[in-house]
């Protein structure tokens, strides 16, 4: 393998990482400030690729579709946290993982109910289309490249608002004393309801994005959510740091791995042999990783509480 | 006599009695549904063991219900083909023989709950949700790249396996068989439960310091009970195998270790019967839902958000009331 | 109780006006009608209920079930529909998996099978059976067809790449059987993948002049929308179900002109498939797919036995239904020994009529085309 390909492919795993990130940002905010563990978070990805495929395909802008996207599934975040979520704070686990496996399912048939069973097409906007040249050589899909840019902005002004603002003082605040905050006079229902939301956004942004290159269709949030709870865990719950490193961490073992492997094993088995038994062990890659991890430091990377 | 006895006995009433109103009435399909039921609710029995008693939320148990059915499909297929399982280092020859395949399927499951817990037992809370469903989604993949056994496609066995004295092949006759096993694992529960193994499992979910205290160690009673655990599920995945006469990855979907935990909420987490009653109810539901609609899952998500939002405790919670509840 | 369809084209006064009520063969339909996969399963019900209405039979009954794409829920329908329901005849099965799991029971227990969709290789050659038959294709012969083209247009290094489970590697088998080239790579990718980036880079750095890719559903979706944003303009060649009508709007631009293999397509001139796509369009308003013309071949095919036939007679219903006296919609069709389709493939290109992606013959790539697993079957 050349070293073109090389970093082609760590652009991919990067790019990959990234979109994890999206998804994984709000589910870890959503389990740092409020407990929960919402199995919910891939309908809200798919929530947000079909108001994007929706609008975009109605009014032909990729940008509205985008809006669309962050807007719809805010909104459906919000509903349902004040609708069902709300209920769910002051139960245990047990409770919550049966409840948002509950709103997967009706999430899902409830938007095959509109949507119908086929696909829907969202494209690239044309601005971001075809590839580029990079320094060394490497041609690259443009859009690849926005993916990054907009998922480190997106990452960059998380920080910030955490690091830096009146919310993020209150979201940390409620990661370490509930009560407390309540007692100083913060509005907490509007804080969850406000940190929920925007969990929601974020996976339908990533939905929306992601979207334009695959397909968007019934179904497309559950195999990204089980990736995002392995990033979170990985990274430690709770910790926007830790998810931004573990969403790398699986990016790139993904990506590498599914190289990597059928090279190793072509070396002593036949090639046909080779990329399957190398291809199998490469989708088991990342739960291997998180076995690992978890074995070594059982709270993940930057994980505290239990 | 508790109102949560009574319901057990109800409960217990109806499973002989159903299936045997459907075989006299010839409706075999009654005894399928019936038959998929009391499987379905023996692999949750198993799952209650770590989860009700010991609190140990696994959301990877279709791992040992895919290792039970793979077991039962790999011997079998092995027989069917006249091919043996291995010739090296010692010759090991396919079975069609039921009780030898349970030991075999309990065996290796509890080989890999083993395993498995004694890997996963080192984080708590929702780690060990998420390191469980890790190694469940581990199993999924390597069964649908196995290309030997069938991979996705799986493999069918085309007449089912045979129990010394019983035609397996009619249907109240396999249906008597998985319910006495359903019954046996449910009386070893109720004694579990009240063996100095079970109170001090249950110490340890609610108090570990005071376990320590007493020199028991945790993580050794949690060990046991998951293992113990898994093998039970294991056990269930054989017989649903043998039902279906066909194995598959979907046996190891995370999906189906969510509908375990499920049928336990629905019942009643902790009680004897809870895992037994959710599993009943889950597929007259399903059988039934889905007759009425496309789009029946919305339905069965209203109904299960309704069960959790409004009814503590499940069905035994609602009608006996809170006289053991869960935390 | 059951989501059941019974069709009674003509009344009860009908039937008492004809005198004799005729023999009725109940038909047990199980395909995937909810879920990810639904749709290729609401369009072989479609056709296949759309031939039983154009028929006007009064002495057909189809009971339909979902199976939601889970073997094991299949197999619970597979026997509720032989112990409960008594059907003659089952059908509707789209995945090769759920095929495996249900079939090989249901002709044991001397009912029909007639496949609208799933082939795999293991039901035509050792596990063949007398009463099943595939109305559809066997699952390599489209890949045969693909690779049969590659030669044609004088590829000789083919990059292939296909899921890692059974239909991919049979897919690729396939592919290699008639083609004549070299390979330039040959991946297997996870699943259910979404995400094609990697491939795409190792297809770039491998020199080759074709792409043969296996992908269906949204998997295919993914990929041709990545490959074609990814500036890599290797042709790329598949088979027809990632060019399928279900699926081309949502696949877009990234599809138009791409050469795809199917043994179907809506402009085929024949009278039984410009009837066909008239009426499904006129009944259903959209273009017919792939699948709707399988179910609606696989109801003539039936309809074509029970006119020469009654089911009671097990033997004389099965050799009606091998004569196959039936106008398929793809023109020439009969079955070979194993009961599997001898007809012709041909090689499709994407275009657009309007504002809609479809397909346009460019001509055969194999013609009377059969699988090469009959000659394992022993019947």
């Amino acid at each position: 393998m050349d070293l073109i390909l090389l970093a082609e492919q760590i652009l991919n795993g990067l790019q990959f990482g990234i979109m994890l990130f999206l998804m994984a940002a709000g589910l870890t905010l959503i389990f740092g400030v409020m407990g929960l563990i919402n199995l919910a978070h891939g309908s809200l990805y798919m929530i947000g690729a079909f108001c994007a495929a929706a609008v975009a395909g109605w009014t032909g802008s990729f940008t509205l579709g985008l809006i669309a996207a962050l807007a719809g599934a805010a909104a459906a975040g919000a509903l349902i946290e004040l609708v069902v979520i709300r209920r769910l704070y002051d139960k245990d686990h047990l409770d919550q993982v049966l409840a948002t496996f509950a709103l997967i399912l009706i999430a899902s048939e409830g938007t095959r109910w509109v949507f119908g069973s086929f696909p829907l097409f969202l494209d690239i906007p044309e601005a971001l289309s075809g590839p580029v040249m990079l320094p060394g050589g490497i041609q690259y899909p443009l859009y690849r490249l926005a993916l990054i840019g907009a998922g480190l902005g997106v990452a960059a002004g998380l920080f910030l608002l955490i690091a830096r603002t009146r919310i993020g003082i209150q979201i940390r605040a409620g990661e370490n004393d509930r009560e407390m905050i309540a007692a100083l006079g913060v509005d907490i229902d509007r804080l969850y309801t406000f940190v929920f939301a925007l969990g929601a956004a974020l996976a339908g942004l990533a939905g929306a994005l992601v979207g334009a290159i695959q397909s968007v269709q019934v179904g497309m949030g559950e195999p990204v959510l089980i990736l995002a709870f392995v990033v979170i865990v990985i990274g430690g719950i709770g910790s926007i740091k830790g998810a931004l490193v573990g969403a790398l961490l699986v990016g790139l073992t993904d990506t590498l791995g599914k190289i990597a492997l059928p090279g190793l094993f072509g070396l002593f088995l036949d090639p046909a042999q080779a990329t399957q038994v190398g291809s199998a062990l490469a989708s088991m890659a990342i739960y291997v990783l998180m076995a690992m991890v978890l074995i070594w430091r059982p709270t993940g990377l930057y994980g505290v509480r239990a | 006599m508790s109102r949560e006895s009574v319901i057990n006995w109800i409960v217990l009433a109806g499973l002989v009695a159903v299936p045997l109103w459907a075989h006299l009435s010839d409706e075999p399909f009654t005894i399928t549904l019936a038959t998929r039921a009391v499987i379905l609710a023996l692999a949750a029995v198993g799952l209650n063991i770590a989860l009700g008693i010991g609190g140990l939320v696994s959301l990877g148990h279709a791992a040992f219900f895919g290792i039970g059915g793979y077991t039962m499909g790999i011997l079998a297929h092995h027989a069917q083909t006249y091919t043996p399982v291995m010739e090296w280092p010692l010759l090991i020859e396919g079975t069609k023989s039921m009780p030898v395949i349970w030991g075999l399927s309990i065996l290796f499951s509890a080989l890999a709950a083993f395993l498995i817990g004694l890997l996963s037992l080192r984080t708590s809370g929702v780690y060990f949700i998420m390191i469980t469903l890790a190694f469940g989604q581990m199993f999924y993949y390597f069964a649908i790249s196995w290309a030997e056994y069938g991979g996705e496609d799986g493999l069918s066995i085309y007449v089912r396996n045979g129990f010394p004295g019983v035609n397996t092949l009619v249907p109240i006759q396999f249906y008597g068989l998985c319910l006495v096993a359903l019954l046996i694992v449910l009386g070893f529960n109720a004694a579990l439960a009240r063996a100095p193994f079970g109170l001090a499992l249950g110490a340890a979910r609610q108090v570990p310091a005071r376990v320590r205290a007493v020199g028991l160690d945790p993580y050794r009673l949690q060990l046991l009970a998951f293992t113990l655990s898994g093998a039970i599920t294991g056990l269930a995945g054989a017989l649903f195998a043998d039902l279906n006469r066909f194995v598959s990855p979907t046996m190891f979907s995370w999906q189906l270790s969510g509908e375990l935990i499920v049928f336990i909420i629905i019942g009643g987490v902790a009680r004897l019967f809870g895992p037994v009653i959710g599993a009943v109810l889950f597929v007259v539901l399903e059988h039934w839902l889905g007759g009425l609609s496309d789009y029946w899952h919305i339905y069965l998500g209203l109904m299960l958000l309704g069960i959790v939002l409004f009814g503590r405790g499940g069905v035994i919670g609602m009608v006996a009331g809170r006289e053991r509840s869960h935390d | 109780m059951t989501l059941i369809k019974t069709l009674m084209a003509g009344t009860a006064m009908a039937m008492a006006l004809a005198g004799a009520a005729a023999a009725e063969v109940k038909v047990g339909m199980i395909t995937t009608l909810s879920g990810g996969g639904a749709g290729l399963g609401i369009d072989v019900r479609d056709g296949f209920m759309l031939a039983v209405e154009m028929s006007g039979r009064d002495d057909l009954e189809v009971v339909i079930e979902d199976d939601q794409r889970k073997p094991d829920i299949a197999v619970q329908l597979a026997d509720k529909m032989v112990q409960s329901e008594k059907v003659d005849v089952l059908t509707g099965i789209i995945w090769s998996n759920l095929a495996m799991a249900v079939v090989p029971s249901v002709t044991a227990q001397g009912k029909f099978y007639l496949s609208p969709n799933a082939g795999p290789s293991a039901l035509a050659g050792r596990g063949c059976h007398e009463n099943y038959f595939n109305v559809a294709w066997q699952n390599d012969s489209l890949h045969e067809g693909g690779g049969a083209y590659a030669n044609e247009a004088g590829y000789t290094n083919s990059f292939i790449l296909a899921p890692n489970y059974p239909a991919g590697q049979d897919a690729l088998t396939g592919y290699k059987r008639t083609y004549e080239g070299d390979l330039a790579g040959e991946i297997y990718t996870k699943l259910g993948q979404t995400d094609y980036a990697a491939e795409i880079a190792q297809i770039r750095a491998s020199g080759a002049d074709s792409v043969y890719f296996f992908l269906p559903g949204g998997m295919g979706i993914s990929f041709l929308k990545q490959y074609a944003d990814s500036g890599v303009d290797i042709p790329v060649i598949g088979p027809a179900f990632s060019f399928d009508q279900g699926i081309l709007q949502a696949v877009g631009d990234a599809a138009l002109g791409v050469r795809n293999t199917s043994q179907w397509s809506k402009d085929l001139d024949n009278a039984a498939n410009v009837a066909f796509v008239a009426a499904f369009q006129e009944k259903y308003d959209r273009l017919p797919s792939l699948y709707a013309s399988q179910g609606y071949d696989t109801a003539n095919l039936l309809i074509s036995a029970m006119e020469m036939a009654d089911v009671s007679d097990p033997d004389a219903f099965r050799a009606a239904l091998k004569a196959a006296n039936f106008d398929s919609t793809r023109g020439e069709f009969t079955f070979g020994p194993n009961n599997h389709p001898i007809h012709t493939i041909y090689v499709r290109e994407v275009i657009k009529e309007g504002d809609v992606l479809t397909n346009k013959i460019v001509g055969p790539a194999l013609v009377a085309h059969s699988d090469v697993y009959s000659v394992d079957c022993k019947m």
